[in-house]
């Protein structure tokens, strides 16, 4: 499934890199710890999180993340996005709190529910 | 010309929900001299009313009280803020409560009493200080340089509300001052773990919410006099002052 099937599906806003929206995503990845994220994330994955800090281009880019999801409508920092744009990792905004972001996203990419 | 002063830069008082009532001022000044600490860093979770009063109990004892406060940022990371003078650190605390939101419940995280130099309860702290403030990393660093102050990333090796958990690593464009690690690690130990970060200043603190660990860590320091002004210039490295690890 692309980004651009899961943008319209969930609302999400797309703060920036719209030209990478055509990418696959594999799979998905929920945290907030972005230790635990460079742990345990994987490649391909769209990662959702509340944390706005620009380390999360840097983990997002190092783990090779389809995407980031930021979640409760939070406004990602301005060198968060500069640094989004500059290592084209598309940021996009939910409305939606991080449970129901996960819960839909897993309907969505494992339709099965398997 | 200069000497070796010990040195606490993070301990906490009564007013932190999670610091046993015996931390006031008085008993922490005791306990301190005690301990052979020629200064201490009162650093409260989010909060600063207890620092005059440590200040005004340590007053002709000889121990040296910077005014400090431990606030939460925006990303759950734990910062301790350091400054010459009260007044720049209660600018902090303006903006702080600005951006903090909710109200302590005592007995779900603690009371959180304000203590005279007497002993005597002044009053309580009624802000959740227990929460984070919606203030980011960056910008809680740049205000408190803005204020004079130094801005030491808290315990960065600790899984809850350390830097490194909860960013993953240390963001290499945010100005920190030094990185205290936690006294269980210790400076050695995290020059091994940590060869990454060799160009930061590390220093260890006691971090103590009770009476009993206000001694389990510190740090040695070169100075010329135990003023804020010298521990700058030792966690800078500069002019001869520094930090002994």
């Amino acid at each position: 499934m692309t980004l651009e099937t899961i943008c319209e599906r969930l609302s999400l806003k797309c703060k920036c890199c719209w030209e990478n929206l055509k990418r696959e995503v594999t799979g998905g990845y929920a945290g907030d710890l972005l230790s635990d994220v460079m742990a345990n994330s994987t490649a391909g994955t769209i990662w959702v999180t509340r944390q706005v800090h620009q380390n999360i281009v840097a983990v997002a880019s190092l783990k090779e993340h389809a995407a980031i999801v930021i979640v409760q409508g939070a406004t990602p920092e301005k060198e968060t996005l500069d640094k989004a744009t500059k290592e084209g990792i598309p940021i996009l905004v939910a409305d939606m709190a991080e449970f129901e972001v996960v819960g839909r996203l897993y309907q969505l990419l494992y339709p099965a529910g398997d | 010309m200069g000497r070796v002063y010990r040195c606490n830069l993070h301990m906490h008082t009564c007013l932190s929900p999670c610091a046993e009532l015996d931390m006031h001022p008085a008993s922490i000044v005791r306990e301190s001299i005690a301990q052979g600490l020629d200064v201490i860093a009162v650093c409260d979770h989010n909060a600063s009313e207890n620092v005059p009063y440590v200040q005004r109990a340590a007053a002709g004892t000889g121990l040296v009280v910077i005014p400090g406060m431990e606030l939460c940022t925006q990303e759950e990371v734990h910062l301790v803020a350091i400054f010459e003078r009260l007044e720049e650190l209660e600018a902090l605390q303006g903006t702080v409560y600005g951006n903090l939101a909710g109200v302590n419940d005592e007995d779900a995280f603690g009371i959180q009493a304000i203590v005279n130099e007497a002993g005597e309860v002044e009053g309580f702290n009624e802000h959740l200080l227990i929460g984070a403030t919606g203030i980011s990393l960056n910008r809680a660093v740049d205000l408190i340089h803005s204020l004079g102050g130094l801005a030491v990333a808290s315990h960065i090796d600790r899984p809850a509300f350390g830097l490194i958990g909860q960013l993953g690593f240390v963001p290499p464009d945010v100005p920190f001052d030094a990185l205290e690690v936690s006294a269980g690690l210790g400076i050695p130990q995290a020059r091994q773990r940590y060869p990454e970060l060799k160009d930061y200043q590390f220093i260890t603190s006691s971090d103590a919410h009770f009476i009993g660990d206000i001694g389990r860590a510190s740090i040695r320091m070169f100075l010329e006099s135990p003023t804020f002004a010298e521990i700058g210039l030792a966690l800078a490295r500069r002019m001869g002052r520094y930090v002994m690890e």
